[in-house]
């Protein structure tokens, strides 16, 4: 009984609204935490998992050996990959198309790889706008290695103590 | 030339729909920005910066989401009663308008000084509930219907209570008129009516705070605001009453439903917080030019429903929805026994105490 009435009394004195009032007036004045994004963006773990990039050598050779165990170990069966010996007699890839919208970004697909060929760069910038854009195939993949390839580079550097 | 503006008809008419046009333009231009206001209070209780990119501080926002309405298509569902679903925005805004007319913004700065200007206020509001009920009815679908519902009886509710407490004001200045109540509040602060309406009356200082606080309270139920905002509860009804709205519809709702939040604020600082007067007397103003005394006058008016709007903001910045059984309670359970309460005093302070 008593209990219901101290609380009423603090009801009717508005004691919740004022304690409130003022902790929102010191947020209110307190640094805001937006970030203007295209001009300014949060900072990025090395481990960050976005755009899909097939890598190369130094030399320009590209790594991929069409091992296929991406291709085996991506839940959503994203990864597609036809295979045949080059005229030099090395395994290759003739096909390696990524279903950009099944991925799931997983990261599956980069532990796997026994050569570091197929990795999660840190790109999120990729929207389209059609559909179709979004399968990337074996050139669309190599070109964002080359693009991407220092960022990639000092990542997995970066990453290394930690595998 | 000259007898034809002589003539008293046709010079009231002019000087009436000049006042309206104004009247209407500053409301207009005042909601463009305490939208944003709104808006940029709420991020800010959140760490957020609130609309920022159309022109300096986002300043423009509010013109940028005038365009994106009214150049949008008005879809009206096939169900829907057409006459009625266009009409119920319309007498939405239009009540939400009208109210204005009585609201005394300076000495002599009213559009109608109407001797019974608290009635009509009352009696406007009131039929605010129409445009709502209308929409949801027109609209033939679930959601709109208990929006609809919900805010018709929540509006009654409260009705009651606002009716009350400003019988306590009334009874206080012994006058309905807007303008007479503000300048019985002239002079130093404490004859403003929130503590007790002069030196003699300061017993009533606490009668009196607890009806501001809800008058407060009440006005957000009133308005829909939160944390009564039930009618447009986007968790349970998406958004009540407005859902099957679009484009120029949803914005003249949107219009009315701010213009009726910057009303009351209007309304609270009229009955409680002595309107125009600024809080000390205003003798050196004798000295001025007339308007610019009338125009300093009106900018301490601004200034107290700018301090009222920003604590409609932070009150949906901070505090959490109602059910709606508790909403209920409150206003018939707790609110109309205290406002009875409330009344009874002030009369009886009136008739029997040394002011009688």
């Amino acid at each position: 009984m008593f209990q219901r009435i101290t609380q009423a009394v603090k009801g009717a004195a508005l004691l919740d609204f004022a304690g409130a009032f003022g902790l929102a007036m010191k947020y209110m004045v307190a640094p805001k935490k937006t970030v203007i994004y295209p001009n300014e963006r949060n900072p990025q773990s090395p481990r960050f998992r976005g755009e899909h990039a097939l890598r190369r050598y130094p030399s320009g050779e590209e790594r991929c050996i069409a091992c296929k165990l991406c291709e085996a170990i991506c839940p959503a069966q994203a990864i597609t990959i036809e295979a045949e010996p080059r005229e030099d007699g090395s395994r290759r890839t003739t096909r390696y198309d990524i279903d950009m919208v099944k991925c799931i970004y997983c990261g599956l697909c980069q532990e796997a790889c026994p050569v570091d060929a197929i990795v999660e760069g840190p790109n999120t910038e990729f929207a389209t706008e059609t559909r179709e854009e979004l399968y990337y195939d074996k050139e669309r993949l190599l070109d964002n290695g080359d693009r991407w390839e220092r960022l990639i580079a000092k990542n997995l550097e970066l990453d290394a103590p930690y595998r | 030339m000259q007898a034809f503006f002589a003539n008293p008809a046709v010079s009231w008419t002019l000087l009436t729909t000049g006042g309206i046009l104004l009247v209407v333009i500053w409301v207009l231009l005042s909601l463009a920005f305490l939208l944003l206001a709104d808006r940029k209070i709420w991020a800010g209780v959140q760490m957020r910066k609130g609309p920022n990119v159309v022109g300096p501080f986002g300043l423009l926002q509010s013109f940028a989401d005038f365009f994106k309405f009214v150049l949008k298509e008005i879809v009206i569902p096939a169900g829907a009663d057409k006459v009625v679903f266009i009409l119920a925005p319309l007498i939405s805004l239009i009540l939400a308008f009208v109210g204005w007319a009585v609201v005394p913004f300076a000495p002599g700065w009213v559009v109608s000084n109407l001797n019974v200007g608290i009635l009509y206020l009352l009696a406007m509001s009131s039929l605010g509930v129409y445009g709502i009920i209308m929409g949801g009815w027109a609209s033939n679908s679930k959601y709109p219907f208990l929006g609809a519902l919900r805010s018709a009886a929540q509006m009654v509710s409260y009705e009651v209570s606002i009716g009350l407490i400003i019988i306590t004001v009334i009874l206080l200045a012994g006058s309905m008129n807007l303008s007479t109540i503000v300048e019985k509040q002239s002079g130093w602060i404490w004859n403003w009516n929130v503590f007790g309406g002069g030196l003699n009356n300061l017993v009533l200082l606490p009668v009196m705070v607890v009806a501001m606080g809800m008058f407060y309270i009440s006005a957000l139920a009133e308005t829909n605001r939160p944390p009564f905002d039930l009618p447009e509860a986007e968790s349970e009804l998406v958004a009540g009453y407005q859902v099957e709205y679009s484009s120029t519809p949803y914005l003249l709702f949107m219009v009315a439903e701010y213009s009726n939040i910057v009303l009351m604020c209007a309304m609270i600082s009229v009955l409680f917080f002595g309107g125009w007067n600024p809080g000390f007397p205003t003798d050196f103003l004798s000295s001025w030019h007339p308007f610019a005394a009338n125009l300093f006058l009106a900018l301490v008016f601004y200034a107290k429903i700018c301090f009222w709007f920003f604590m409609f903001a932070m009150a949906k910045a901070i505090v959490p929805r109602y059910r709606y059984d508790q909403l209920m309670r409150l206003g018939w359970k707790v609110f109309l026994p205290t406002s009875l309460v409330l009344v009874a005093a002030v009369a009886a302070w009136r008739v029997f105490g040394p002011a009688a």
